[in-house]
């Protein structure tokens, strides 16, 4: 595998190899000194066609934390019709010698064209690409819920998968990216999940998907649930006719007060609840919500930078591996001595 | 005018007998078997045994960007590539720069394909001035002028308002034209990419509905039969809007549809890979779609092929999906693609092929010189195909300036060896020979 472009074609084996490495990876970062030097000399672009501080700053802190050198290319608005092509700026970057890029782009599907057309040699990561694609994201919240699923069940999550979890993923589906990797890597590693939209922003063709549909958030907890991941709702859809209004969608759809003391009223002590950020707190969820201990927001920022380590050390300086064992790869071992199991 | 005469050597004629065509000054003069020298006499033999031997293609649905995007075609790369595709006449679409919304713009192109000479070149006339729907274009003054325009349509662009469509409609009537509706409803279609469905839903890229295509075209048939007029259907691509033309004609509106052959042949899971050259309006479907677009071409509820053809420059399509531009090259595949589609799969003969590329369109276009049956006085419009020979399509041997073939690599059936237009052949062993000369227009 020279490229993580999405989930639906990732490998259990590759998937877990990720998680695995991230663990370790995630060790790195509680240690005095952040860094590894396993990336040492090479070169990671950050090339982001769409603001998003965010994601950024997660891969810039990834690679600084390997060693690499990471060059920050801003190439917001970039297309044939506004300047220089995508064409253009991949020969750019491989001119001067990127060894990873990682791509943020308002367009589905650009980071297989970067990845699938020849104008670059370059490892390529998709950092989120239009409504199609977002595979560290789903990862990071994969190593969040499965460092979740093994503390609760008392073992190691080292190879572990999430085989039984009842994961909810709530909100727009439809434009959504992140609902997208996470349906593909979830039902991979064995979760069940159930998408929770108004029919309005589900798409067309949703029933082909690896999962449950509901419109209704109320019956699906109550079915028993346990993570629930709410979905950032765009400005730009809310005058779209998606929905009459903020607050009806708030009432049906979100995340408020009343159902976050309905899990306490089930007794789903255990249930977590999730969101990729920026969160309209209010809308898709509550501030009570977002800040209760349930919450695993800040945990999911915190391995993000763990789980785009592994991704990129995997992909400039380990293999990922087709149908192998799921052990920690020796290489990384030598890299990461204090290894040890953070969950 | 050019005095030579051909005498074309043991062709089989549409696919069934086997005959000599002898043609001279722009007319087939003889048929017959064995044709002997007293008959024939200087006539340059070309030997077209195992060819078969069909009436000159007439396509309703060309792009020829001449005026104003010369860089993607000119008349003259577009006519080539037209005659090597066994075409004899060719119908370019309305939306140059400046748009053919007037008789100077329609008499121009029309004066171009006159000198190069490869095919008939039949302006499509604009509906809406600027194709933007506003305002009538002229289409009386396009209708009267050298062009003699009869075709008109707005397509890339869909005349999506109910009055301004009715009108148009009812405008033609007085001079026999009819309008050729690229039906899109633009709300249900904004910022689409590729048809909506299980794929789309994967790739998270903008739905095109077929219910966008056949809300128009169930709206455009009851309005044709509300003026009685004529409608033409540019490039069907549903399932769905074949079943409405269906119900259509046993109603007897006068409707004609058209399907292109990459709807013919490929289907919505190329666009997996994200590859712009797979990027056309109306998107490619699904499986479903194509199996019943072929059983509609073959039964007559879909009355043509047109290819719709294409062309964009390179930069065009070498970026990522949402920025490309929509189209395909068609015409230098065209009789290939509906060789595999519909004559290797035994749904079509090679006289029902002459029907749908040939006497059909040229029908609708009101061309009296085109789509003639290959008899002793009609015009020597003939393309003679190798039906056995296959080929590999490679984009860089085309004459077409546009690149973006999305049969790129396939093995395809049949190769036109020949084409005659006004009886000079304009291709010769498969190869461009020479234009035909009108001479002093």
């Amino acid at each position: 595998m020279r490229h993580l472009l999405g989930t639906e074609a990732l490998s259990r084996e590759n998937a877990i190899q990720i998680l695995d490495t991230a663990q370790e990876m995630a060790a790195v970062g509680e240690r005095e000194v952040k860094k590894l030097p396993a990336l040492r000399g090479r070169t990671v672009v950050n090339l982001f066609f769409e603001d998003s501080t965010r994601t950024r700053i997660s891969f810039e802190a990834a690679a600084k934390r390997l060693s690499a050198d990471v060059i920050n290319f801003s190439a917001k608005g970039s297309s044939v019709s506004k300047g220089e092509s995508l064409k253009d700026t991949a020969q750019t970057l491989q001119a001067m010698g990127a060894d990873a890029v990682v791509i943020r782009h308002w367009a589905s599907g650009a980071p297989a064209r970067l990845a699938n057309s020849g104008w670059i040699d370059a490892a390529v990561i998709n950092a989120g690409d239009g409504t199609h694609a977002h595979p560290t994201q789903a990862l990071l919240d994969a190593f969040t819920m499965r460092a979740h699923w093994a503390k609760l069940s008392g073992t190691s999550s080292v190879g572990a998968d999430l085989t039984g979890m009842r994961v909810v993923i709530a909100g727009d589906v439809l434009h959504s990216r992140v609902a997208r990797s996470n349906v593909w890597l979830l039902r991979t590693l064995g979760a069940h999940v159930t998408l929770v939209a108004p029919p309005t922003l589900l798409p067309i063709g949703v029933e082909h998907w690896p999962c449950e549909v509901s419109y209704d958030l109320d019956a699906t907890l109550e079915a028993g649930v346990d993570a629930v991941m709410m979905l950032r709702v765009q400005a730009e859809r809310m005058n779209a006719s998606f929905f009459p209004s903020t607050r009806e969608y708030a009432r049906r759809w979100g995340f408020d007060d009343a159902r976050l003391a309905k899990l306490d009223a089930l007794n789903l002590k255990d249930t977590i609840i999730m969101h990729p950020g920026p969160m309209n707190r209010g809308l898709e969820i509550s501030s009570a919500a977002a800040d209760s201990p349930r919450s695993t927001v800040l945990a999911q920022v915190r391995n993000g930078v763990s789980v785009r380590m592994a991704t990129l050390y995997l992909l400039l300086a380990g293999d990922l591996r087709e149908n192998t064992t799921t052990s920690t790869p020796a290489a990384v071992n030598n890299t990461v001595p204090n290894a040890k199991d953070p969950s | 005018m050019t005095s030579s005469s051909y005498l074309i050597r043991s062709a089989s004629l549409l696919g069934t007998t086997t005959a000599d065509i002898l043609v001279a000054d722009g007319i087939i003069t003889a048929v017959g078997v064995n044709l002997g020298s007293e008959v024939v006499g200087e006539a340059t033999v070309i030997d077209a045994a195992g060819l078969v031997a069909l009436p000159g293609m007439v396509d309703l649905h060309t792009h020829l960007r001449e005026p104003g995007r010369e860089d993607a075609e000119t008349v003259e790369t577009g006519t080539r590539a037209a005659a090597l595709g066994g075409f004899t006449a060719v119908h370019a679409m309305a939306n140059s720069s400046p748009v053919a919304d007037t008789a100077g713009v329609v008499e121009q192109v029309y004066s171009l394909g006159r000198e190069s000479g490869w095919v008939d070149v039949r302006p499509v006339g604009a509906v809406t001035v600027g194709l933007a729907g506003k305002q009538l274009a002229e289409l009386g003054a396009m209708a009267d002028s050298k062009a003699r325009v009869r075709v008109f349509s707005d397509d890339g662009i869909c005349v999506s308002d109910p009055v301004m469509m009715r009108r148009a409609l009812e405008y033609v009537k007085a001079f026999d034209g009819v309008i050729a509706q690229h039906a899109q409803e633009p709300r249900l279609t904004e910022g689409a990419q590729m048809n909506e469905g299980v794929v789309s839903a994967d790739l998270g890229l903008a739905g095109w509905p077929a219910v966008a295509e056949e809300s128009i075209i169930a709206r455009d048939v009851l309005l044709a039969q509300h003026v009685g007029s004529r409608l033409h259907v540019c490039h069907v691509s549903t399932a769905g809007s074949v079943e409405i033309i269906r119900w259509a004609k046993e109603r007897g509106i006068s409707v004609t549809a058209e399907v292109t052959p990459h709807h013919l042949l490929l289907t919505e899971e190329l666009v997996r890979s994200y590859n712009p050259v797979y990027k056309v309006n109306p998107p490619l479907r699904a499986d479903a779609d194509v199996l019943a677009l072929r059983a509609a071409l073959a039964d007559g509820t879909i009355d043509i092929v047109g290819t719709d053809h294409a062309p964009h420059p390179s930069e065009a399509k070498e970026c990522e999906w949402a920025s490309a531009a929509m189209g395909m090259t068609g015409l230098e595949t065209a009789l290939s693609v509906v060789a595999e589609t519909m004559i290797e799969t035994g749904l079509m003969t090679w006289a029902d092929f002459a029907r749908v590329t040939s006497t059909t369109p040229a029908q609708i276009g009101q061309l009296a010189d085109q789509g003639r049956p290959l008899e002793v006085g009609e015009p020597a419009n003939i393309v003679l195909v190798d039906p056995a020979a296959r080929w590999n399509v490679d984009p860089h041997a085309m004459a077409t300036k546009g690149r973006n073939s999305p049969f790129a690599g396939l093995v395809l059936p049949g190769k036109v060896m020949a084409t005659f237009f006004n009886g000079h052949p304009t291709v010769l062993d498969g190869k461009l020979n020479t234009p035909y000369n009108h001479g002093v227009n």
